[in-house]
């Protein structure tokens, strides 16, 4: 089966094939999800690259990301203009950078650009506070939230510079016994 | 130039980030890592803009290109899509590779095609064995509603069914098959019951003639009467060897090393199934306990798709960092104890233990008087009514469930009052009902074992009571057969009769005890423990029943669904969270432990307990381990003389020491190792300090030489024409350290 499609060339198939931890028929299974968005918008043909992209508020009414608090940040980190419009490619990316079998470094970066809100390659005690506060809406209260603030960054910077590096990050994360099995996207 | 710089610039156009910092080979590293901002801008070219822009000096421009020329040639090294580069790049990366291969010969492109089909082809099986795996779809469904801790209960689940296939296969293959096929392929059995002693009276209680309906349900329920002289239970197999056309078949050696083959094969399994667990438990650090950093960057479970599910993982972590600020304040408190309110804490402590102990021994005495008596019921053969009968029958599964049902609930209780934290009040409870569990089939069968050795006369004749027990195999193996059958009708039946109702009650009941009782959770460490316990007697059972783990493989195939129901229908995702990472390595643990008590009554059994004269494989040995001494006698004598210096007590011994010495020797380099980690992560702290004492300096060094041309450095940011710059690095990033680019002669090496 698949040998019919329209949807994509052989080459292209090829390509995502090279480039992601999906199969073929994964692939084409995504296509058809990221068409669902926006089926005015997006071209059942792919063959010849059309530049289409998808707005955030329509990507993150999918399933996947509905419940997820940090919708928003991921699908800005993993958008080329950073702003949430998504291409294609991007959708392919994000979701094969997200699946199980991707390994725990490539999933250890992305995690570390997603919980960088202020997007300067640090992960200071803003960027902390606005995670925790996504995490749990706002019910803890703004002491309890620098306490644990100020505990996570005690535990995690490792050069002392209370912010957290992205050396720190990986530090801390392959010590982190749940980020493997929680932090992966099942499509 | 802002698409060019390795930090991301917001839409102001600001940059917050230091020039010189981008050119330390630390960021240097990250810059591949990073995807250019701009659409379709070349990585070499990007960098190469930037240093343009910045004034570059011929050395830099040096080091730059040797940089990129190692990042290509790492690049080149890893697969495609290893790599944190959006879509573009990586097919770009991957084309170029192959337009640079034109010109390579066409031996290396074959061998770099092969490979890459190669992978495909591996890639697309495994996909395809993983489509196999059994409740695929059914498992996707409840991880999506419930999160991956509860998910690890099911896939622990069908690793049980999977390993109760096998061991029934293996039982299959080795034992019961041969005795099929022997009318097929023209063999003889030999069974040789000469010597006519009273040990080799066999008084079955297998009924004959007509006989009422009830009777027939009895026995199913019972593993007695027709079931007695089946397939299912060790007395049948009265086979000796087999002798086919062209071979000797030793089924009474075969019976025993399957028995030592499954035990073995469930262990290999366990332990190759825990390694990965057990390696990620040992990376924890301990005086750094990772839980904050754990459950904000690692605690939201991505794969939730439901928003129930949501709300509660939601609640379940603001419960958790309470738990955990908690615990600080706790573990304050506990800190600044005094002397007096810690000997009374340790006294309190004591009492409730012997408390515990004291209800533990009441059960262990209850199951004991609740075996000898239902044993000495059955014994009499006198029959009341049906359901009396199978009262009794059944007496010791009531007692042990009962006390498995009450004891949890009083441990749960008695652990309020001896303050501990909460973290280590669940895992000591959680222990405490792992001990009762197993604990009370041990005592099962120890009742069992003084009845069947208690003798009239002192010491008995045929090494077992023969008059009461002339197939006591069989009678153990029936016990445990009617364990199997009672705890899966419990399971079955406190799905249907508690939780179901419970659910109608709480969703339709207005009274405030509805409320106050609440929607069932499903309490993992309790569902474990209650699979751990049914596979710990199928552990034992199936010496004395060969097809008790075609009935577990049944009875677990079952339960996955009815827990799968009641989950969906009648249950809440608990509060207390429970990890899925951790949870496996518990999961394992436990079951670890019941194979390890599992072994010790086979043991008993095997190599103590003379085995029965009327009945099964081992007749005409003393004890069942006598078949492997009698069939090793007829090896070759130096074959021989090798297998008994191997299990002499001089190598137990020297093999013993070597272990020893072995576990001495890790145990030393894991300190070593820990005591390194400690110095490099002090060394780190200091290099850092380093790094930015040394750019403060460069810094006041180069400010009084700073020139006014800013502006085209920061284009959009008219506030920072003034060469105003910070010499600290805060965490607030609108005083960043701007470094106006130097004068060109000042080739100021950094």
């Amino acid at each position: 089966m698949g040998n019919k499609q329209t949807t994509f060339t052989k080459e292209q198939l090829e390509a995502y094939q090279d480039c992601t931890y999906f199969t073929r028929k994964e692939i084409l299974r995504l296509h058809g999800r990221y068409r669902e968005l926006a089926p005015h918008l997006v071209p059942l043909d792919y063959t010849n690259n059309p530049d289409i992209r998808v707005p955030p508020s329509l990507i993150v009414t999918m399933p996947e990301l509905k419940e997820n608090p940090f919708r928003d940040r991921i699908v800005e980190t993993f958008s080329e203009d950073g702003q949430g419009n998504m291409s294609f490619n991007d959708f392919v990316d994000m979701f094969s950078a997200l699946c199980e079998t991707s390994p725990r470094e490539l999933k250890t970066i992305y995690a570390f650009k997603i919980y960088d809100f202020n997007r300067d390659s640090f992960i200071c005690k803003e960027d902390l506070q606005k995670t925790l506060n996504k995490l749990t809406k706002g019910e803890l209260t703004p002491e309890e939230v620098a306490l644990v603030c100020d505990k996570a960054i005690e535990e995690a910077d490792l050069d002392a510079d209370s912010k957290l590096s992205f050396a720190d990050f990986e530090n801390m994360i392959s010590k982190a016994p749940d980020f493997l099995s929680n932090f992966h996207i099942r499509i | 130039m802002e698409d060019n710089s390795v930090f991301f610039t917001d839409r102001s156009g600001r940059i917050t980030s230091n020039p010189l910092l981008d050119q330390l080979p630390s960021y240097q590293s990250l810059l591949y890592r990073r995807k250019s901002s701009g659409a379709g801008t070349k990585r070499r070219g990007s960098s190469r803009g930037r240093l343009s822009s910045s004034g570059s000096v011929k050395w830099t421009i040096n080091t730059m290109r040797r940089i990129e020329e190692k990042q290509t040639s790492q690049i080149g090294q890893r697969a495609i899509r290893e790599l944190a580069l959006n879509m573009a790049q990586k097919r770009r990366n991957k084309d170029q590779p192959l337009n640079k291969n034109q010109d390579l010969s066409s031996w290396r492109q074959w061998r770099q095609n092969t490979r890459r089909n190669l992978k495909r082809l591996r890639d697309d099986a495994e996909v395809f064995l993983s489509s196999m795996k059994l409740w695929k779809r059914d498992i996707h469904q409840i991880e999506g509603m419930f999160g991956t801790g509860i998910l690890s209960y099911f896939s622990f689940l069908r690793f049980l069914v999977a390993l109760n296939l096998f061991i029934f296969l293996l039982m299959f293959s080795f034992v019961i098959l041969p005795i099929i096929i022997v009318p097929h392929t023209k063999g003889n059995i030999t069974y040789d019951q000469h010597d006519e002693t009273d040990c080799r009276v066999y008084q079955s209680s297998a009924r004959r003639g007509l006989v009422n309906f009830h009777t027939h349900l009895g026995d199913l329920l019972s593993g007695g009467g027709f079931l007695e002289q089946t397939y299912l239970f060790y007395g049948f197999y009265k086979v000796d060897k087999i002798h086919f056309p062209k071979a000797t078949y030793n089924l009474a050696l075969a019976y025993l090393l399957a028995t030592i083959a499954y035990l073995l094969l469930s262990l290999i399994w366990i332990v190759k199934r825990s390694a990965t667990g057990f390696k990620r438990n040992l990376v924890q650090d301990e005086d750094r306990f990772q839980s904050f950093c754990n459950k904000i960057f690692a605690g939201w479970d991505f794969c939730i798709t439901d928003q129930n599910t949501a709300r509660l993982k939601r609640k379940s972590l603001f419960y958790e960092l309470k738990t955990d600020l908690e615990e600080e304040k706790i573990k304050r408190k506990i800190a600044d104890r005094t002397r007096k309110e810690k000997c009374r804490i340790y006294l309190i402590r004591v009492i409730l233990n012997i408390f515990v102990i004291a209800i533990l021994a009441a059960c262990f005495y209850s199951i004991y008087i609740a075996t000898t008596v239902s044993q000495e019921k059955q014994m009499n053969n006198v029959k009341v009514n049906f359901i009396e009968d199978l009262i009794v029958e059944y007496l010791p599964s009531i007692v042990i469930t009962l006390a498995n049902f009450i004891t949890p609930l009083l441990f749960s209780v008695i652990i309020n009052f001896e303050d501990y934290s909460p973290a280590f009040e669940i895992r000591f409870t959680l222990m405490r009902c792992v001990f009762m569990r197993l604990t009370s089939i041990g005592v099962l069968l120890f009742s069992l074992w003084s009845q069947i050795t208690k003798c009239e006369e002192d010491s008995c004749v045929c090494g077992y009571n023969h008059k009461l027990y002339s197939c006591w195999e069989t009678r153990v193996g029936q016990e445990m057969y009617k364990l199997t059958i009672f705890d899966f009708i419990i399971i079955f039946a406190v799905t249907i009769f508690v939780e179901f109702p419970r659910k109608l009650i709480v969703k339709y009941g207005q009274c405030g005890l509805a409320k106050w009782w609440g929607q069932q959770q499903f309490s993992i460490p309790q569902n474990v423990l209650e699979i751990v316990y049914g596979q710990t007697i199928c552990w034992i059972g199936t010496f004395f029943c060969p097809m008790l783990p075609a009935i577990c493989t049944i009875k677990y195939f079952l339960i996955f669904y009815i827990k799968k129901v009641s989950l969906i229908r009648n249950c809440r995702p608990s509060t207390r969270p429970f990890r899925a990472s951790s949870s496996n390595f518990f999961f394992l643990g436990v079951l670890l432990i019941g194979l390890a008590l599992a072994c010790l009554p086979i043991t008993v059994s095997i190599a103590q307990i003379n085995c029965s004269q009327a009945c099964g494989p081992f007749v005409n040995y003393n004890t069942s381990w006598q078949a492997l001494p009698a069939a090793l006698s007829h090896l070759p004598d130096g074959a021989q003389r090798f297998l008994y210096a191997l299990s002499s007590e001089a190598f137990a011994v020297s093999f013993f020491v070597v272990t020893c010495l072995a576990m001495f020797y890790v145990i030393a380099l894991a300190g070593a190792h820990k005591r390194v980690i400690n110095q490099l992560r002090e060394q780190l702290v200091v290099e850092g300090k380093d790094k930015r004492f040394l750019i403060q300096k460069l810094c006041q060094a180069q400010g009084p030489r700073s020139t006014s041309s800013v502006s085209g450095f920061h284009p959009g940011s008219p506030s920072r024409l003034s060469p105003s710059y910070h010499t600290s690095f805060s965490s607030n990033y609108n005083d960043a350290v701007f470094l106006t680019h130097p004068p060109p002669n000042s080739a100021t090496p950094v």
